[in-house]
Formats: C-alpha cells, sequence, structure tokens
C-alpha cells in the first residue's frame, strides 16, 4: 500500500505520536511537584490508541510500501504491549525511587517506547526491523538511567548501552549480509530468494541467522546474550525493570517469530499446520539448545540471588528460554503457546515486580530479609504474591501452568525429537519452585507473627494488585475465551 | 440427590470460605465450622456407599459438564469400587484430623483454611476422571501441605516443607509430560474412560528413540506416583515430613496421601498401559519386597518414635505394591490362576485402607505423647504402663493392628496379598515374611522400652489420654477390629470393580505380549 494510503491505517501510531507531543509540551507547563499529571496525559493518549486499535478491524494487509504489516497478529502483541504500558504507568505512582524526579520526561519516554514496540511487533522489512529495535533500545537506556543521583542506575544505563550497541552492530552485519545474497530488504522476498540460493551459499546464511539472532536474543535476553539482563534489571527504577521484563520481551518474541518464520521457514507460514525450516539453516537444533541453555542459565543463577528483584530478573531469563523451547518446532502450536505465555506472564510477573515495589516502599529494601513476616503483616499483599509465586513456578490453578501447558503441548505435539527439551523444561520449573517459594518462606515461615495488620494504605495500589490477581487466578481455570482470542490472533500478513 | 460426587469435592471449599469471613480470634467457631464441615462430608461419603451399587464394577454417580471445548478438556466426575473405599477413607481421617488438631493455636483460621483444601484436592483426584482434572487436583493438594508443614511443624519444617514440595512436584511434571504423550498419541482426549478404550491398543508398536512409547509413559506415570506411595529408593522425604509435621497432617499424609500413588497407577497405569503391567510386574514385586524389608529395617534402627511409625508405613504399602503385581497371575501364560489376581489385587486395595486407619491411628497415639512429654524419643520413656494405662491398651492394640495379628484387619489384607502373590513370586513371598517378622521386632521391641521396665520418675504425672483424644483414636480401633473379623462388608464393595480391572489388563494387556 501507498505512503498516503497506510496513513488511514496507521491511527494507532499517529494518536501515539500527538500523545508524545502533548505530553512533552504539557510537561512544561507543570511544576516539578505537579509534574506527574503527566502520565494522565499519556494514559488517555494510550486508551484513545486502543480504542483506534479495536476500530481498525481486522484487516490484513502491509502499509508504507511493505515496510509494516497490518494483521491480527501484531494487532495481539500491540494490546498486550498497552496492557504492560498502562499497569506499569500505575505501578510507576507509587514507586518511591522516583519521588526525587522531574518525571514529566519519564512518561514521555514511555510513550516514545510504546510507539518503537508498535514498529518492532509489525515489522516486515529489515530496516524497518533495525530501526525499530533502536527507537526502543535508545529509549529503555533513558529509563533505566532515569535515577541519576543513583549510581546503579547510571551503570545500568551504561552497560545497557555498551551491550545495545554491540548486539545491534552485529545484527546490522548479519543483516547486510542477508542483504547481500537476495537483494532485498522485504521477509516475503527474502525467502523466496533464500529458497533459490546455491549451496555454496549455505555458510554466509547460517553466519547471518546467527547474528541476527544476537540482535533479537539480545532483546529478549536468551542465553548468550543475557549477560547484560541481571545488571540492568537491578540498577533501572522496579518500574522500568518490570517494563522491561515483559512488553519488549514480547515485542521481542513477535518479531523473531515472523522474521525466522517468514524469511527462513519454507512454506507460506501459518497457513499449514506445520511447516519446515529451510535446508540449509539448522534452525530448530541451534533453537532447541539456545532455549535450553536459556531456561536452564536463568534458574540455575536465579537460586543464588539475595535480591527478591534480582531474582526476578534471572527467572525472566528462564521464562523467556520456556517461551522459546516452543521456537524450533515451526508449528502453529508452538507460537499458539507463546502468545498464551506471554499473557499470562504479563500478569504474573509485573504482579510480582509490583509487590517488590511496594514492599521496597515499606522497608526500604528489596532482599528475602525485606519479606520476612510480610505475609502476617500485611495478609493481602502476603496472599498475592503467594499467588504471583506460585504461577511464575506454574503451578494450577493460576495463569502460569495453562501458559507453560500450552507450551509443553507444543512441544510433545510436535514429536519424540522434541521429548528432550520437555524434559529440560519441566525439570527447570522444579528448580524454580526452590526459588521462588524462598519468597513465600520469608513471609510466612521467617518472621514474628504481628498482632496488627496493614492494608495499602493507597486504593490505587490495591485496585493495581487485584487487577493483576484476579487474571492470575482466573485464567488459571478458565481460559476459554483467552485461548479464543489467541487463536484468533493467529493470523499473520503474508503476501506482497 | 444430584451432583453427590462435586458436594463431596466443592463441600470443603464452602467451609473454606464460610472460615474466611470469621474474625481470626474466635478459634472456637473456625474449629466448629470446619468439624461440621467434614461432618457433613463424611456423612455424604457414608451415603454414597450405601446407595452404591456394589454389584457392578464400571463408574456410577457420573458428572459430566463442558470445561474448555478446545483443548478437548471436560469436568468428568465418577466413583467405583476403587474411588470409594478411598473416598471413605478420606472423609472419615479428615473428619477425625480437625479434632486430632482441636488444640492448634497458632493461625488457627489460616490452618483450618488450608486443611479444608487439602481435602479437596484430595477428594478431586480420587473423583475426577478426566486427565486435566486430575492432574490440576493432584497439584492443588501440594500448596497446603508445604504450607502445613512449613508454618505449624516442628523445628526443621522449612527444609521438610519445600523438600516435600521439590520431590513431589519432581514426580508430577513427569506425569503432566506422560499425561500430554497419552493426548497427542491416542486421539487427543484427557477423557480417562475413552482413553481406557484407546491407549491399550493406540500404543501398540509405537517407538520412540527405539523404546517402546508404551514402556516410556509407564515408567513415566511410575514415577511421578512411586513418589507419593512412596516407593524405593523415592521414599527419603517421608520420614523427614513425618517427623516435623503436625500430628493432624502426619495421619491425613499416611492415612490418605500415600494412597494417592497407589491409586494412580491402579487406575491409570494398570487401565490405559496392561501391557506394561505385565513388562513391569517383576520389577513391581521386588520393589514391594525392598519396601518391606527395607522400610522394617529402618524402624528397627530408629530411637524416635514418630519416625519409626513413618517406617513401618513405607514397609506396609510394599506389600500393596506386591498385591498389585500378583494380578498378571490371572493371564494364560501364568495359568488362568484368577482367585490369585483376585487375591491379590482384593487384598492390596484393602490393605490401602487398612493402613490407612492402622497408621492414622499410630500416628495420633504418638502424638498424644508428644503433646504431654514433649519429645518422642523411645528410650526417653520407660514404664509408662502404670501411669497411662488406658493409653497403654490403645497403643497396645494399635501396634499389634500394626503388625499383623490374627484378628485385626491388616493381618486380613497382608495375608490375601501373600497368598495371591505366592504363585506367580514364590521366592519374592518367602523372602518377605522376613519383613513381617521385623515387624513384629520392632513394634514390640518399641512397646516394650516405653511401657514397660522401670517407671520414668521424669514422667510420674502424665496425664491419661482426655476425651476428646479418645473419641479420634476408638473408631479407627473399632474399624480396624470389625474388618480383621468380618471383612466381607468391604470385599464386597470392591470386588466386583477389581474383577473389571483384572480383565482389562489380562485382555488388553496380552496383545503385544511384551513378555
Amino acid at each position: 500500500m501507498s505512503n498516503l494510503n497506510s496513513l488511514s491505517h496507521f491511527w494507532p501510531e499517529l494518536i501515539l505520536t500527538v500523545t508524545v507531543l502533548t505530553a512533552v509540551i504539557a510537561d512544561l507547563f507543570y511544576h516539578k511537584d505537579e509534574s506527574r499529571k503527566v502520565a494522565w496525559w499519556v494514559l488517555g493518549g494510550l486508551a484513545l490508541t486502543l480504542f483506534a486499535i479495536q476500530m481498525g478491524g481486522s484487516t490484513v494487509t502491509d502499509l508504507f510500501m511493505g515496510t509494516i504489516a497490518l494483521d491480527p497478529f501484531s494487532e495481539y502483541f500491540k494490546i498486550l504491549v498497552l496492557i504492560a504500558t498502562v499497569l506499569v504507568i500505575l505501578m510507576s505512582f507509587n514507586s518511591k525511587e522516583l519521588q526525587d524526579y522531574r518525571v514529566g520526561e519519564y512518561y514521555s519516554i514511555l510513550a516514545i517506547m510504546v510507539f518503537g514496540l508498535f514498529l518492532m511487533a509489525s515489522a516486515i522489512d529489515i530496516l524497518m526491523v533495525y530501526l525499530s529495535i533502536e527507537v526502543v533500545s535508545i529509549m529503555s537506556f533513558f529509563l533505566a538511567g532515569y535515577l541519576k543521583k543513583n549510581p546503579h542506575s547510571n551503570e545500568a544505563s551504561l552497560k545497557y548501552v555498551i551491550y545495545g550497541a554491540f548486539s545491534s552492530g552485529i545484527m546490522l552485519y548479519g543483516l547486510s549480509i542477508l542483504f547481500g545474497l537476495t537483494g532485498t530488504t522485504k521477509f516475503v522476498e527474502m525467502q523466496a530468494a533464500i529458497s533459490g540460493l546455491s549451496p555454496d551459499s549455505n555458510l554466509a546464511l547460517i553466519i547471518s541467522a546467527v547474528f541476527i539472532l544476537a540482535g533479537f536474543g539480545y532483546k529478549i535476553s536468551a542465553v548468550p546474550f543475557h549477560f547484560w539482563t541481571p545488571d540492568v534489571y537491578e540498577g533501572s527504577p522496579t518500574t522500568i525493570t518490570a517494563y522491561l521484563s515483559v512488553a519488549p520481551k514480547a515485542a521481542g518474541f513477535a518479531i523473531l517469530i515472523r522474521f525466522f518464520n517468514q524469511v527462513f521457514g519454507d512454506s507460506s507460514a501459518l497457513v499449514s499446520e506445520s511447516w519446515q525450516a529451510l535446508n540449509q539453516i539448522p534452525w530448530p537444533q541451534l533453537m532447541g539448545v539456545l532455549a535450553a541453555a536459556t531456561m536452564t542459565v536463568g534458574n540455575l543463577v536465579a537460586i543464588q540471588q539475595k535480591s527478591v528483584k534480582r531474582m526476578l530478573a534471572y527467572s525472566s531469563i528462564a521464562h523467556a528460554g520456556y517461551m522459546m523451547m516452543a521456537l524450533p518446532l515451526m508449528s502453529e502450536s508452538g507460537v499458539y503457546g507463546i502468545m498464551m505465555y506471554l499473557l499470562m506472564y504479563l500478569f504474573m510477573n509485573l504482579g510480582a515486580f509490583f509487590v517488590v515495589i511496594y514492599i521496597q516502599g515499606k522497608t526500604g529494601g528489596e532482599d528475602f530479609e525485606d519479606f520476612n513476616g510480610m505475609g502476617w503483616k500485611m495478609p493481602f499483599v502476603g496472599v498475592v504474591m503467594t499467588l504471583f509465586m506460585l504461577s511464575l513456578t506454574g503451578l494450577p490453578p493460576t495463569a502460569g501452568f495453562i501458559g507453560k501447558f500450552y507450551l509443553f503441548a507444543a512441544v510433545i505435539e510436535a514429536g519424540p525429537q522434541y521429548y528432550w527439551l520437555a524434559f529440560v523444561g519441566v525439570l527447570n520449573s522444579v528448580i524454580s519452585l526452590y526459588y521462588y517459594f524462598r519468597v513465600v518462606k520469608h513471609m510466612y515461615f521467617i518472621g514474628e507473627r504481628s498482632e496488627t495488620v496493614e492494608m495499602p494504605e493507597s486504593n490505587l495500589v490495591t485496585i493495581v494488585l487485584l487487577f493483576l490477581a484476579i487474571p492470575t487466578f482466573i485464567f488459571g481455570w478458565y481460559f476459554a475465551p483467552v485461548a479464543n482470542w489467541v487463536s484468533k490472533s493467529l493470523v499473520i500478513f503474508q503476501g506482497m | 440427590m444430584n451432583h453427590l460426587l462435586s458436594w463431596i469435592i466443592w463441600l470443603p471449599v464452602l467451609g473454606m470460605v464460610a472460615i474466611a469471613f470469621i474474625p481470626r480470634d474466635k478459634t472456637e467457631l473456625i474449629k466448629q465450622v470446619s468439624a461440621a464441615t467434614t461432618g457433613i462430608q463424611l456423612a455424604l461419603a457414608i451415603y454414597l456407599w450405601r446407595i452404591f451399587d456394589a454389584s457392578t464394577g464400571s463408574f456410577q454417580f457420573m458428572e459430566t459438564a463442558e470445561w474448555i471445548p478446545s483443548f478437548n478438556i471436560t469436568y468428568i466426575l465418577g466413583v467405583d469400587g476403587l474411588s470409594l473405599p478411598l473416598v471413605i477413607l478420606m472423609a472419615l481421617i479428615g473428619f477425625i484430623s480437625v479434632f486430632v488438631s482441636w488444640n492448634i493455636n497458632k493461625a488457627v483460621k489460616g490452618y483450618f483454611s488450608l486443611f479444608l483444601l487439602l481435602n479437596t484436592g484430595v477428594m478431586g483426584v480420587f473423583l475426577s476422571l478426566d486427565f486435566f482434572l486430575f492432574y490440576i487436583f493432584w497439584e492443588v493438594m501440594l500448596l497446603p501441605m508445604y504450607f502445613l508443614i512449613g508454618m505449624w511443624g516442628g523445628p526443621q519444617r522449612e527444609y521438610a516443607a519445600i523438600k516435600f514440595f521439590l520431590y513431589t512436584l519432581f514426580g508430577s511434571v513427569l506425569m503432566l509430560i506422560a499425561i500430554l504423550a497419552l493426548y497427542f498419541t491416542c486421539g487427543n482426549t484427557f477423557d480417562m474412560l475413552l482413553l481406557m478404550d484407546t491407549a491399550p491398543t493406540a500404543l501398540n508398536g509405537v517407538l520412540w528413540w527405539g523404546m517402546s512409547a508404551m514402556k516410556v509413559i509407564w515408567v513415566l506415570l511410575f514415577i511421578g506416583f512411586a513418589i507419593k506411595v512412596p516407593v524405593f529408593p523415592f521414599h527419603t522425604w517421608l520420614p523427614l515430613v513425618h517427623v516435623e509435621a503436625p500430628t493432624a497432617i502426619s495421619v491425613i499424609l499416611a492415612g490418605v496421601l500415600l494412597k494417592l500413588g497407589v491409586y494412580g497407577m491402579l487406575r491409570i497405569n494398570y487401565t490405559m498401559l496392561p501391557d506394561g503391567v505385565f513388562w513391569f510386574a517383576g520389577a513391581l514385586a521386588m520393589l514391594g519386597l525392598i519396601n518391606v524389608i527395607w522400610g522394617a529395617m529402618c524402624a528397627l534402627a530408629q530411637k524416635d518414635l514418630k519416625k519409626m511409625v513413618a517406617y513401618s508405613s513405607v514397609n506396609h504399602m510394599g506389600y500393596v505394591l506386591l498385591g498389585m503385581a500378583a494380578v498378571i497371575a490371572a493371564s494364560g501364560m501364568n495359568g488362568n490362576n484368577l482367585i490369585s489376581a483376585q487375591a491379590g489385587l482384593n487384598g492390596a486395595v484393602f490393605q490401602m485402607f487398612n493402613h490407612g486407619t492402622i497408621s492414622a491411628m499410630l500416628f495420633i497415639l504418638v502424638g498424644v505423647i508428644y503433646d504431654r512429654a514433649h519429645h518422642r524419643d523411645i528410650e526417653g520413656f520407660g514404664g509408662l504402663a502404670s501411669q497411662m494405662p488406658i493409653y497403654t491398651g490403645l497403643v497396645a492394640l494399635a501396634f499389634f493392628a500394626g503388625l499383623g495379628l490374627p484378628g485385626f484387619s491388616g493381618f486380613v489384607s497382608e495375608f490375601m496379598i501373600l497368598i495371591g502373590a505366592f504363585p506367580v513370586f514364590k521366592t519374592i513371598v518367602i523372602i518377605s515374611t522376613i519383613g513381617i517378622l521385623l515387624n513384629a521386632a520392632y513394634f514390640l521391641w518399641a512397646f516394650q522400652r516405653v511401657f514397660f521396665g522401670p517407671a520414668n520418675e521424669k514422667y510420674k504425672d502424665l496425664p491419661e489420654i482426655n476425651k476428646r483424644e479418645l473419641f479420634t483414636v476408638v473408631p479407627l480401633a473399632v474399624i480396624t477390629l470389625f474388618l480383621g473379623i468380618y471383612p466381607r462388608p468391604f470385599l464386597d464393595m470392591i470386588s466386583a470393580t477389581m474383577n473389571v480391572l483384572i480383565e482389562q489388563v489380562v485382555s488388553l494387556g496380552g496383545l503385544a505380549g511384551v513378555m
């Protein structure tokens, strides 16, 4: 579709742009103490964006001369990103860390990031891939270093920049090799060109695939591109840690699924039940090993952490690993499993981080010791945190179990050659029980029972916690509507 | 009454909701509500037994409701002669355990809420006939157990709680893989009744990495269930957890939770993978023998009374495995010995029930002395018989029941198992009788050290067992004695189902001829 015609399908992104501009200008008129009011402008803009997405209908087409796809698949990820952003903004109201700073820009930058994530979810051209990843990365650098008086936050930002620059450089190199081999930047044309390549170029293809994987792997923090994750997650404001562990990860998976299925997949992806990788690329084996390594490393290191925030950071690597299990299957149910899991993961992981933010505000720390006796002192927070831990471990009847159930079902369905991956996956779930339930142990088993009971003093905290906890519980035993929504979103834009 | 099974399962959750609305300092009311809930449940279970048609081995009181159609997940409940005794056992032990926990005074509201949730989980496992539902209930039990051990347990409770949780979760995730593998190889269904029809043939000749798929699934399920039983070498969590758990939780754990593993094997392995029964029966009998001997030897070496009772559970569950293995006696290559198979299988289920009542009694009695003396060191007592005559009499009764003295129900079931298993596993049965001897040795030796000999001055003023405690022990003692003299009502209830089970194993298990 031509540039001008595309604009009429680009309403959500246009509204986001206006939102960002409004937020930046509005910020100029607020005194420092009032700067958090910018958040309401952003929230309003996001609500309009959601409305625009809903109004868009289920058109499947390409925009801007074949650089962006408009399809239910990208729409699903856009909605996920929107939910995560709204929740993180609400969580930020309660953050003690951000109190000393002017937060107008914080919210504006979040809105720019949403724009980048939208493009990531719908890019079908390698130039757009690179651009969108860079938009998201640069905004993440700002946000990670937002606590400028805190050296950890500065360190996080710097590390993030260095790793980010490094990995996007490698990815760019991989993309350039791919462009050299195929002579095009569009996914679908690339796929056709690759199938016609002579076997001589196999080596170049594999190198480019691995290099590109480095860029995507960095976004979803897959092993061995994960080294930035713990330090950045620890140093960033906890709200941003929560955001980084959910939204860019979701968009990263969207781009990964789309890119590898459309460029390196053999037939028209997601039309048939399953499709094969192009012969030249050992893609299933490569991804399988990476998935196993990602969840194992994430889990084993998470066990050793003293800080709950850092533990959640490492465990988010493990969760990326669970989802990566479904990538090498190249089956519709695999993609389905990832999409289900991301939705469940959004609620439970944001929930866990929100409790950490809340406890941080109460005790000033985020170590396991700071959770001692919290279950008795604040029964409500204790119960929802137990629910989130239960769900992150993947035990029924919680959302996390259903997410894992769909992932494992996809792996088992793909046949005996993937059973080893399922074994590694379930054993990792057992390992994760140990450290997740350390939080529960500290909340309930250690520390004196207090006689007085505290409820969160702000209603907003209660409401947000409930908004996260109720789906975490309900989706554990009634998920038919979610399952239907996800299966409707499996339509991916195919041709030109 | 419609939806009787759903009522039995969900009643404790209703009780839990009621408790949630009671202020946390009204502890008496909370206990009364729990007692009422489990009491009604027990009444419903007895009513179920009265209207249960024991002449047929098929499922009764079935309930079906659509749940998640896109994944073929359905809410299916049903009861047969295998699950009915276990439902009654759970209702009985659950009701009694409320009174055993009467002197809990720390966080009463939390304790009884979790207690009732545990009850729902166990009942759900026994009554669900959809694999997904089965798995959900199976896992739902873990969380309350974790808290009940970790919060109300002994000095090492945190370690015991997480060890229990990790061990059982390890078993159940293997089970999850097996469930999914069955789902995808046997016609995309979680319906156990359908799987019982399709799985035995669908898995015929399917190979995974050169191994028979049926064997792989069998082993995955077996490990998951064996951890619960617990079968040697997966038993190491049991003594620790028993020692740390509060009395009522030990009672439920030994009385009912250990049976879940055997129930799972009989309900799933035996019906869906009958070929595997023939392949594995020898190993099963062997593991049963190891459990019998190993459990008895460990019990003999214990200084802690509760640990000794815990190891006696390992010993008793060994007989159950032996009885289960006897089912292959009915096949053609083992001489069509239907009587042996019946004796073995009926004996195994009867032994489960008897172990439920006897071990519950033993743990309650150990709890009684612990509440008074605050330790359980066998060597630390002596001459208690003169201080607490009634208590001594009850312990003597429980110990005799435990060591399988004729006249007690344990004798009948062990005898049935041994005569059932004898035609097929002669050597194993002969060696296992050593276990009976050792069994008698540790019970009698412990009894002698605690109750006879010179009276220990320290415990001169120990109060006699009180009425509440009597109320928890006496019904169990009566059942044990009654079934020891007249086991027929129990065997009548289960035998039709056992015949169906034997028929399923023998007729479908011969197909591939794995032996």
